[in-house]
């Protein structure tokens, strides 16, 4: 009947007594701010991550062979393991860690020996040069394609096409360069990393066979991951502790699975920190309603029941949750708009989620710290209201 | 022409419990105060007359007894209606004045009408009107702590007036005032009556009860009507006990 009335009685209400309001409002603020920033920097942290791992690949599918069972896997036998259709591309994936030198600079380098295939599966970048080619597999040349990281490294700003490196004490000409990648997490896995054909590195592995493939998908990732399965069961005689196999979107999907828990747990902290905001306010309701004790006194007088007293109170203390939550939400953008601009490569933002879980659980709050009070200011009786002296 | 009776007291009784002792503050009393009467009832300090400014207000339900209030029974009511009640039947005026002191003059003269549900302008536009009528339309925007005393009665009277009451019921009005700003307020009230209001002053002064048309003392809990006769009321119709 008379809401609007109401909200415009409580906002004077908290607008005169206004270092007070803020006060009580500051668990809320506080409470809505834990929430919405602990909460959007996990999504955007582990959504960064995610991003990344998808990055690497979301279809690429990672072997490491453990047991030959005497069938070991040769360059010659990658073109069988193409046979089937929902597999797009193999490559062979072995590393070794060795040294690499030019002239004074030596860096241990990520040495990994790989076939053409490898550009496409890891969706490789060239900067400059040529990758490898089938016949560099093929008649074992000394050619390396350099990483950004390992490049510089090595030659600091010179260019390094057409150069000699010297890796694990052989020459090897670069014959391309790699594009600088922004993936941390592939920056961070692969270290200073150096292609060379497999053959290659297998010799200097002296180990004759290949022990690690990665796959591209045709289509589905899983499909493709069943297919590899299947082929490599047969191969090894059906021992499936024989290989492992590493798909990349399950990574990804795992991720998203530590970031809902992750959310979920500190957002449940930040819910208690609200719940005591609640208190906070439900604390100085109490305080008010005593001091308005005459006030409640004039206005039964008047003709208030004991819904308008009711009402009037309790959208008092929903107005002070409402405004602690709003003042929380500016506030968290703000903070979350300076940790975008720190870490440059990630974004936090405030999901519509969070910001309606946050202004619903401070409507609750609101309503739930302020029923008791508002009860009873409205049940006072309006004679010794009216006769109390504050 | 006898007028309508505004309220009709039968053998009303309220008693309190203080301290394990029982004290009687009203004892069997009956009074009618009829439509356009200026009433005051007076009595010395535990006379119970606080007590009967309650119960006639609605503030206060009698143990036992009849009380109508324009016709209603007003025992059977719970007390969200009486709220209903004291809001468009009575206005009350106090001797604190007991304004809101974070409002205007004029929101307070309107609040009973917020509490009947008018509309925003039309709330303005009587309460402006309830203003003006007790010379205050200059101060509407003053806050009571910028107003003197005088004034702030008349603010008081003015929201008492707003919602368009049967019945003005004024405690102790002229209390907190000195004795020209009472005289004023007499004056005003006086006014009211002419213009047709209902009007029940209590008090415990001679002097104040001397202006009113009817005098009803109130002493020990029992009520003993002492009017002169004027405005047509016969002693017999006042009910004395």
């Amino acid at each position: 009947m008379m809401l609007g009335q109401s909200i415009k009685m409580a906002f004077e209400s908290v607008r005169s007594n206004k270092l007070r309001s803020f006060l009580t409002m500051l668990g809320i603020i506080i409470g809505v701010m834990a929430l919405v920033v602990l909460v959007s920097l996990v999504n955007g942290a582990t959504g960064s991550i995610t991003d990344q791992v998808t990055a690497l690949g979301s279809d690429l599918i990672n072997v490491v062979v453990k047991d030959d069972k005497g069938r070991p896997i040769r360059t010659e036998d990658l073109v069988s393991l193409m046979a089937p259709e929902e597999i797009r591309e193999v490559s062979p994936a072995g590393s070794v860690s060795v040294p690499a030198k030019v002239g004074s600079s030596e860096i241990t380098a990520t040495v990994y020996g790989v076939t053409p295939a490898y550009y496409n599966i890891q969706g490789q970048t060239l900067e400059d040069g040529r990758y490898l080619k089938t016949a560099d597999v093929a008649n074992r040349t000394y050619a390396a394609v350099l990483s950004h990281d390992a490049a510089e490294q090595l030659f600091d700003e010179a260019d390094p096409i057409g150069k000699t490196v010297t890796i694990d004490g052989r020459g090897f000409e670069v014959v391309g360069l790699l594009e600088k990648t922004d993936n941390m997490l592939q920056s961070m896995m692969s270290g200073y990393a150096i292609f060379i054909p497999a053959t290659v590195e297998l010799r200097m592995a002296k180990h004759p066979y290949i022990t690690q493939l990665c796959f591209s998908a045709t289509g589905s990732t899983d499909a493709a991951e069943k297919a590899v399965n299947t082929l490599l069961l047969d191969r090894f005689q059906q021992d499936d502790d024989a290989f492992s196999i590493i798909n990349m979107s399950s990574i990804a999907s795992a991720m998203d699975e530590i970031n809902g828990t992750l959310s979920l747990l500190l957002g449940s902290i930040a819910a208690i920190s609200l719940l005591v905001g609640g208190i906070g306010i439900m604390n100085i309701m109490l305080v008010s309603v005593t001091e308005r004790t005459r006030e409640i006194g004039i206005r039964k007088a008047i003709g208030a029941g004991y819904r308008s007293i009711m009402s009037q109170f309790l959208i008092e203390a929903l107005l002070l949750s409402l405004c602690g939550c709003f003042i929380g939400l500016v506030l968290s953008g703000g903070i979350l708009a300076v940790a975008t601009s720190i870490a440059d490569n990630i974004v936090f933002k405030m999901e519509a989620g969070v910001v309606l879980v946050s202004v619903g659980f401070s409507t609750f709050i609101g309503l739930i710290f302020g029923l008791y009070p508002a009860n009873k200011a409205a049940r006072k009786n309006a004679i010794e209201a009216l006769r109390y002296e504050g | 022409m006898t007028a309508r009776p505004v309220i009709e007291m039968r053998d009303i009784s309220r008693v309190y419990h203080v301290g394990g002792e029982e004290v009687r503050a009203l004892d069997h009393a009956s009074l009618t105060i009829r439509e356009g009467e200026f009433v005051a009832i007076i009595g010395p300090s535990g006379s119970g007359k606080s007590t009967m400014m309650n119960i006639i207000g609605c503030l206060d339900s009698a143990d036992s007894g009849e009380y109508l209030l324009d016709g209603q029974h007003i025992e059977k009511y719970s007390n969200e209606e009486l709220a209903k009640i004291r809001n468009r039947k009575i206005g009350f005026v106090f001797q604190s004045f007991n304004l809101l002191s974070k409002m205007t003059a004029l929101e307070n003269v309107a609040l009973p009408l917020v509490y009947q549900g008018v509309s925003g302008s039309e709330r303005k536009r009587r309460a402006m009107e309830a203003l003006e009528r007790v010379g205050l339309a200059d101060r509407a925007k003053h806050k009571p702590s910028e107003l003197s005393g005088g004034q702030q009665q008349r603010v008081a009277v003015a929201r008492a007036l707003a919602g368009s009451p049967s019945l003005i019921l004024a405690d102790e009005p002229t209390g907190n005032l000195d004795s020209k700003t009472g005289a004023d307020i007499m004056n005003l009230f006086c006014d009211l009556h002419k213009s047709g209001k209902t009007i029940v002053l209590i008090t415990h002064s001679e002097a104040v009860a001397a202006q009113a048309e009817r005098r009803i003392c109130i002493l020990d809990g029992h009520v003993e009507d002492r009017s002169d006769g004027k405005g047509g009321i016969s002693a017999k119709e006042a009910d004395i006990v």
